[in-house]
């Protein structure tokens, strides 16, 4: 196609790559720059406005300018914003160390060669297509306490029928946990599994030559080499977490007795349920602080992209 | 399992073929000198794997089971097979219409994102313009701020630009989450394509767009089946905008059709798994189409940077 066209306009030939104007780039960023603007950008400086704002739907006639009002009630009145946040430090943590470690070795090991490797790739990631929504209804089904499979432990006589550990406060974060391990792993195993394919045979060699075994090997190529990588995963998937609700808003609905209760999952309930859009955008943004500030120190005291390369 | 006792009597004899370490098709060692190093034994590949894979497995199957079985059967194995619960939230609990819509919302999102960013993503990989860091930090940046936070000032725009209850604002805030872990992926395809390639096309007499159809796109099919795939399985997948943003019932999506099977008072599970069979088919059948490319399409651009 490319040929055809040639000899029709021979004189245009030359630098065409200054003909275009300098405005080309500018082009090409606008519809994704005005749609960043209007979807992200307002939003976000309209969630710091609405923060210093009465902004109650139900209670119109209180509506107006309330300085730091919001943020007072938070940090002094509101135990349910230090309980959720708790919740979520706790969430986070456990959810991207657990994703992480399995996740890590799973792409250790369907990076070796065997037989069936690319049919068990595809099914061990396969829960990564699965939404959150679809994860709880497919573990709601496994824990239903009558029909679940703690019903067919019970009738081959381990454990008993019991209830649902959904609905016990003492089992139901570790429901949760494995429910969303099952969904999240695959993502960590698809990215670091993408990096090891990246990492020189040579370096192996040269190890295995000097006599360093498979452990070594890991703690001193594998692993270094992964490293930004795994910081940046960690990091993305770690305010994922935080700020994901599907799964726990449609697994546990934040219960039983709030005990599953986000501070994102606390956010949308106080502003879409109890219409407070100015408590609401306040609670947004110490979480959108505290996210920051997480972040920034996260990157800081792991050095990503040193000099370790 | 009889693979990986198999496969552990054999390991340390003579295995040439079996190579080691990470990327597949590796020359051949020479016999009997350090493979006790760096070849990892069957047995630990294919005992994990199997317990990890049951895990992954099992809750599939159950879903499966209690899609097909009879209501009121306890049998493990899903025979006799039944439709019913299939017909049930086909027809009365209006999948049929779920489905529709989320295919609209899913394939809107892939053919606006996928087209958004790749203007964006070819401005980032071939020029250099002034406030090109600027926009790359932007970029980053948007990925630290969560979706679930902005819910209300997005619900006041859409509001006030009347698109609540329309799948289009639905379309509008998947495409917006989408582009811009997009935008650096198709950046990082375009990236590898030599430039020289368009080059030898403009001179040639191509005009830049056209060159770019005409050289690029077609190198860059595997990046944008990535790229396009994501965004569908993300909008198809995701449901806080869906349930936030279209509070009628016949404008709904899967995921929130799926939530109120959950929230009803006594959940039917045969429904549920039905349900769900449904909302994970299309997904599926797209991962299994765009698993190869998957992992090519995270180390070539996204990770990396």
């Amino acid at each position: 196609m490319a040929q055809a066209s040639a000899a029709a306009t021979p004189p245009k030939v030359p630098r065409r790559r200054s003909a275009s104007p300098r405005r080309l780039p500018y082009l090409l960023i606008a519809p994704a720059g005005l749609l960043m603007l209007g979807f992200i950008a307002y939003p976000v400086v309209s969630v710091f406005y609405y923060s210093l704002q009465n902004y109650n739907v139900t209670k119109p006639w209180r509506n107006g300018f309330a300085g730091f009002d919001n943020f007072t009630r938070i940090f002094t009145e509101d135990d349910q914003f230090w309980t959720t946040l708790g919740f979520s430090a706790q969430w986070v943590v456990v959810q991207v160390a657990l994703q992480l470690t399995l996740g890590l070795a799973l792409a250790l090991i369907v990076n070796q060669s065997f037989i069936g490797r690319g049919i068990s790739r595809a099914m061990v990631f396969s829960p990564w297509a699965v939404s959150g929504v679809l994860t709880s209804t497919i573990w709601i089904l496994l824990y239903n306490s009558s029909t679940g499979f703690s019903r067919y432990l019970a009738d081959a006589g381990i454990g008993d029928y019991g209830t649902s550990v959904l609905s016990d406060t003492g089992t139901v974060f570790w429901a949760a946990t494995v429910a969303e391990l099952w969904r999240g792993v695959p993502f960590f195993a698809i990215l670091i599994l993408a990096d090891l394919q990246s990492v020189s045979k040579e370096l192996y060699e040269a190890a295995s030559v000097d006599g360093a075994g498979r452990m070594r090997q890991f703690f001193h190529i594998t692993l270094p080499h992964l490293r930004d990588a795994i910081i940046l995963s960690t990091l993305l998937r770690g305010v994922w977490e935080f700020n994901n609700v599907d799964l726990l808003y449609t697994l546990t609905g934040g219960g039983p007795a709030g005990e599953t209760t986000t501070l994102p999952l606390y956010v949308a309930n106080t502003g879409i349920e109890g219409h407070d859009f100015g408590y609401a955008s306040a609670l947004t943004t110490v979480a959108f602080v505290i996210l920051l500030f997480c972040s920034i120190v996260y990157l800081r005291l792991s050095k990503f992209g040193g000099d370790h390369k | 399992m009889t693979a990986a006792l198999a496969e552990k009597n054999g390991t340390h004899s003579a295995r040439p073929a079996a190579p080691a370490g990470p990327p597949p098709a590796t020359p051949r060692r020479r016999p009997g000198r350090e493979r006790a190093f760096d070849e990892v034994p069957r047995w630990q590949i294919y005992v994990p794997l199997g317990v990890y894979l049951v895990f992954t497995l099992v809750p599939f199957y159950w879903m499966f089971l209690f899609a097909v079985r009879p209501a009121g059967s306890t049998s493990l194995v899903p025979w006799p097979m039944t439709g019913e619960h299939f017909s049930k939230v086909w027809n009365e609990r209006s999948f049929a219409l779920f489905f529709q819509n989320s295919m609209i919302v899913g394939i809107c999102t892939l053919i606006s994102t996928t087209l958004v960013a790749l203007a964006g993503g070819y401005a980032l990989a071939r020029f250099d313009f002034k406030i090109k860091n600027g926009f790359m930090l932007a970029l980053l940046c948007s990925q630290f701020i969560p979706g679930a936070l902005m819910l209300v000032p997005l619900f006041e725009i859409f509001k006030n630009l009347q698109l609540i209850n329309s799948l289009g604002s639905v379309v509008i805030a998947e495409t917006v989450f989408q582009l811009p872990l997009s935008i650096i992926l198709i950046s990082g395809f375009i990236k590898n394509v030599p430039p020289s390639l368009e080059e030898a096309a403009w001179v040639d007499g191509c005009s830049r767009f056209r060159a770019f159809c005409a050289v690029v796109l077609p190198l860059l099919r595997p990046g944008l089946i990535a790229v396009g795939s994501f965004a569908f399985v993300h909008s198809w997948n995701h449901f806080l905008f869906a349930l936030m943003f279209l509070s009628e019932q016949d404008k709904q999506t899967i995921p929130v059709g799926l939530n109120t099977l959950i929230g009803a008072d006594s959940v039917d599970l045969g429904a549920l798994a039905a349900g769900g069979v449904i909302a994970a088919v299309p997904v599926v059948i797209v991962f299994a189409f765009i698993q190869k490319w998957l992992i090519t399409g995270f180390s070539a651009g996204a990770v990396k940077g």
